[in-house]
């Protein structure tokens, strides 16, 4: 088992640096760089200031050896510094939305699982009764209705009418001055609507994953046998049949893990959340090459160990599925 | 998506505007004298962006330098009329050939860090702004200086080679702090433009990047404690919730749009609770030819396209009325400004007749025009992404068709727009935008040295009048001098048309009724933000108190 994750791992070597090529490629063949644009239409800006820029950026240099510099500083984990005016590392700005975005993402699927597998259980169990209909009508309007919009219609009845949650940010203006007990409340009260809409919105994938799974199983001879050994149906549910339809869910949760660190930039914004989303879009706009380039490593490193991740839980949980 | 986008925010806030349909009359109510300026309280405003850095030699974006504004003075600065009074400096002289100028700085003023402030500061301010390792966009002005001095601590020279009228209001840049600076080669990387320390109306207090800015009056400030205890900005990137924020009582302060200020703030329980102001933005929108294009190096063709655009429909269509006509490219009220040149009213009859002598006539029965068998046919580009600009566009090409011109109308991303199209002059004609600098010396726009690559006169204008003119008014200090000068060039862009001037729209901020203090004058509402204040009975976040 170990031999087989050292082998994955090395495996994901040469992919990584596949993605990076092609990354870094596409972003520089986008149209206009950093110093365009933060140059263009600005009549102070003359084309000896531009000249100055780009070789502050070290971006005079021929295309390939930016991305082999490039590429040496990553091996010692090095992001570089970021291209907007703040001069921070791109590391530093990354980890510091870090907790925000993993946060929220970790709560909404978590009760994303709280909510689909006992919905998914139940309609399967039930299928074709009125809660399943009611929840394949529930899921799909949850999957189907635009997040920005269902966030902006809760926050004018909660934020505005009502006046019961905060409309925006994660904490409140004065935070800083609550007690202990008062900053949790205060967290909490903020996160309800962005956790409420993320999870929600992410219900379907999930309950009907879990719904397909459990009909599966229990059209299973063994587990007729079960009931013809008359045993209770809770207990043929949820001994017999719950444990084999959870294994494929393994996969979901492990291609969950890049998503819990790639937050929505749609998302972010109409919540004024600052996190991973709302920089790499910033990134993207201004053209901060290293900051574009340290999101996208980071995020492809997360799916391919995510992969990993359900493959090895897989082998696990499963004695079936060898790794040799 | 972003259509549908664009709606589905449309219904939401007109769901939630929907309540109270009662019109209310009074646009803004004047503040009551009555009630006694505070101290306390905090204002809270809302930001699409983000702060980039404090330092604004090197930042370029307006959330940036708003901020910095708190912290930062400079020598100079604009007053309420826009008319340059000392900050930093008490007075100023200028010596009668133009070319030297004498700063007077102000005593006793102390950085937040408690050291004095001096003419060594200024003088270092200015070594970095030349300095190579800064990277700034704001050298230019500063290289402009011969020869740069300071005899005392309160005194601060700069000669020029020319007498350059613009440079006085280049020394409205901030004023750095030499012995917090003097170690770090390249300002921009140094704590400061984290963590401002500078001799301004508030001093730092936090940054939560993507979050909020927060900063505390300066009691010893120069020009007296200002009112406020603290100044709050929020970064809400999405203006929907921006505007649901200030209606649940997040925020206090922002910009309206149009449709919010005419459609979606009528009701009285807003009028309860806010002041809506109005004047007009330094800023205009228009539609530029490409000079050296055959359709367009007529100037009776744009002369005609000056007739046929209805430009009062495009501010009612686009603006909801909030804006004026543009008769050129500086702001009405002020001093630059020449309201008497040639105007175009909207007459599609002249326009046709303007085309005719042209040479462009109806020939076949689809209604264009034609010359020497050639359409008039182009494609007006444009940035997407920015709603009035498309609509504005989209007016326009109705105008057009109704006088025999088919136009097309391709939208395109900001960068692309910028540097495959407008750079590489690969363009028909494009509808942007400039705002207006408070100095009318517009030399980058207009004269025909500033047509190269990346440089602003892409469409090409040449006039050896207004070239000459350019330079008369940038060499003298003398304002009169300057007027004539630039009245001169209006009349000219007037009869010239390289571009077809549009519109100027409206600034439309929105600020908490409990804030008092409030004075609109030419340069808008903030130069008094000091004084702003919240009699003691109407204050909110009192955990800010001094």
């Amino acid at each position: 088992m170990l031999r087989y994750i050292v082998r994955r791992m090395l495996q994901t070597i040469p992919l990584l640096i596949g993605i990076s090529l092609i990354s870094f490629l596409v972003i520089h063949a986008a149209p206009g760089g950093p110093v365009e644009m933060s140059t263009d239409l600005n009549p102070k800006a003359t084309a000896e200031y531009r000249q100055r820029l780009v070789e502050y950026y070290g971006l005079d240099k021929p295309l390939h050896v930016q991305y082999v510099q490039w590429l040496g500083r990553m091996v010692t984990l090095d992001f570089g510094q970021s291209f907007s005016r703040d001069g921070r590392r791109v590391s530093e700005k990354i980890a510091e939305r870090i907790p925000v975005t993993l946060g929220i993402n970790v709560l909404s699927l978590g009760l994303i699982i709280l909510v689909a597998v006992p919905v998914g259980i139940y309609s399967a169990v039930r299928k074709d009764s009125w809660f399943d209909r009611i929840s394949t009508v529930t899921v799909f309007t949850g999957y189907a209705v635009p997040a920005f919009w269902l966030a902006l219609l809760l926050m004018i009845l909660f934020g505005v009418h009502l006046g019961w949650l905060p409309i925006s940010g994660l904490v409140s203006l004065e935070h800083d001055s609550l007690s202990f007990a008062g900053k949790v409340w205060d967290r909490a009260r903020h996160l309800v609507l962005p956790v409420f809409v993320s999870a929600f919105t992410g219900l379907a994938g999930f309950s009907r994953y879990m719904r397909s799974n459990m009909l599966e199983v229990i059209r299973q001879d063994y587990i007729a046998s079960a009931k013809a050994k008359g045993l209770p149906e809770r207990k043929v549910v949820f001994r017999h049949a719950l444990r084999n339809a959870l294994l494929p869910v393994i996969t979901i949760l492990g291609l969950s893990v890049p998503g819990l660190l790639g937050g929505s930039v749609i998302f972010e914004s109409i919540f004024a959340i600052p996190g991973l989303g709302q920089l790499f879009f910033q990134g993207v706009m201004a053209r901060d090459y290293p900051l574009v380039m340290g999101s996208l490593v980071i995020g492809a490193f997360l799916t391919l160990l995510g992969n990993l991740l359900a493959d090895v839980g897989y082998a696990l949980a499963d004695p079936r599925i060898k790794t040799e | 998506m972003k259509i549908a986008r664009i709606i589905a925010v449309a219904v939401a806030v007109a769901l939630a505007a929907g309540c109270a349909k009662k019109q209310d009359a009074a646009e803004t109510s004047a503040p009551s004298s009555d009630v006694a300026p505070a101290y306390g309280d905090a204002i809270v405003e809302g930001s699409i962006g983000d702060v980039s850095g404090f330092l604004t030699a090197v930042t370029s974006d307006s959330a940036s330098h708003t901020a910095a504004g708190y912290v930062f003075n400079g020598l100079v600065r604009y007053d309420r009329n826009l008319k340059l009074e000392g900050e930093l400096a008490e007075s100023w002289e200028v010596s009668p050939d133009g070319r030297k100028i004498t700063f007077h700085l102000r005593k006793g003023v102390m950085w937040h860090d408690g050291k004095p402030f001096t003419s060594e500061d200024v003088m270092f301010t200015y070594r970095r702004m030349i300095d190579p390792n800064t990277p700034t966009a704001y050298a230019e002005d500063f290289k402009q200086v011969t020869r740069a001095s300071n005899p005392d601590p309160y005194t601060f020279v700069v000669e020029y080679e020319k007498p350059f009228a613009p440079a006085l209001a280049s020394w409205g840049m901030h004023i750095l702090p030499k012995h917090l600076l003097e170690t770090y080669p390249d300002i921009s990387r140094s704590p400061l433009n984290k963590k401002p320390v500078g001799t301004g109306p508030f001093r730092f207090v936090e940054w939560k990047t993507g979050g909020k800015t927060v900063f505390e009056a300066n009691p010893d400030y120069f020009e007296g404690r200002p009112y406020l205890s603290r100044v709050i900005t929020r970064v809400i990137p999405d203006p929907a919730t921006m505007f649901l924020e200030l209606k649940s009582g997040g925020i206090d302060m922002m910009g309206l749009t149009p449709l919010q200020y005419t459609r979606q703030t009528k009701t009285e329980e807003f009028h309860r609770s806010f002041n809506k102001y109005r004047y007009l933005s330094f800023g205009y929108t228009y539609l530029g030819f490409r000079l050296s294009h055959p359709l367009f190096s007529d100037r009776r063709v744009r002369q005609a396209f000056a007739y046929a655009i209805n430009k009062k429909e495009i501010i009612e269509g686009v603006l909801f009325g909030l804006g004026e006509e543009a008769t050129g490219p500086y702001k009405p009220g002020t001093w630059a400004h020449n309201p008497d040149v040639k105007r175009y009213p909207h007459d599609p009859e002249r326009a046709k007749a303007l085309l005719a002598e042209a040479g462009w006539k109806i020939e076949g029965g689809e209604g264009v025009l034609e010359k020497g068998g050639r359409k008039f046919a182009f494609t007006v580009l444009t940035n997407a992404g920015n709603e009035s600009r498309a609509k504005t566009a989209a007016i326009i090409q109705q105008n057009l068709a109704a006088v025999g011109i088919r136009m097309e109308i391709r939208t395109l991303e900001w960068s692309a727009f910028i540097n495959e199209f407008v750079d590489k002059r690969k363009f028909d004609a494009v509808i942007l935008g400039w705002s207006i600098s408070q100095d009318p010396d517009q030399y980058d726009i207009w004269s025909s040295k500033k047509t190269g690559p990346k440089e602003l006169n892409f469409v090409g204008f040449a006039d050896a009048e207004v070239d000459r003119l350019l330079e008369e008014g940038r060499r003298t200090f003398d304002i009169e001098k300057r007027k004539k000068a630039y009245f001169r060039i209006q009349e000219i862009l007037a009869e010239e048309q390289p571009y077809v001037f549009l519109y100027y729209p409206d600034s439309l901020p929105v600020v908490q009724k409990r804030i008092h203090g409030i004075e609109p004058a030419p340069a808008g509402i903030s130069y008094n933000f000091i004084k702003w204040y919240v009699p003691k009975g109407e204050q909110k976040y009192t955990s800010f108190q001094p």
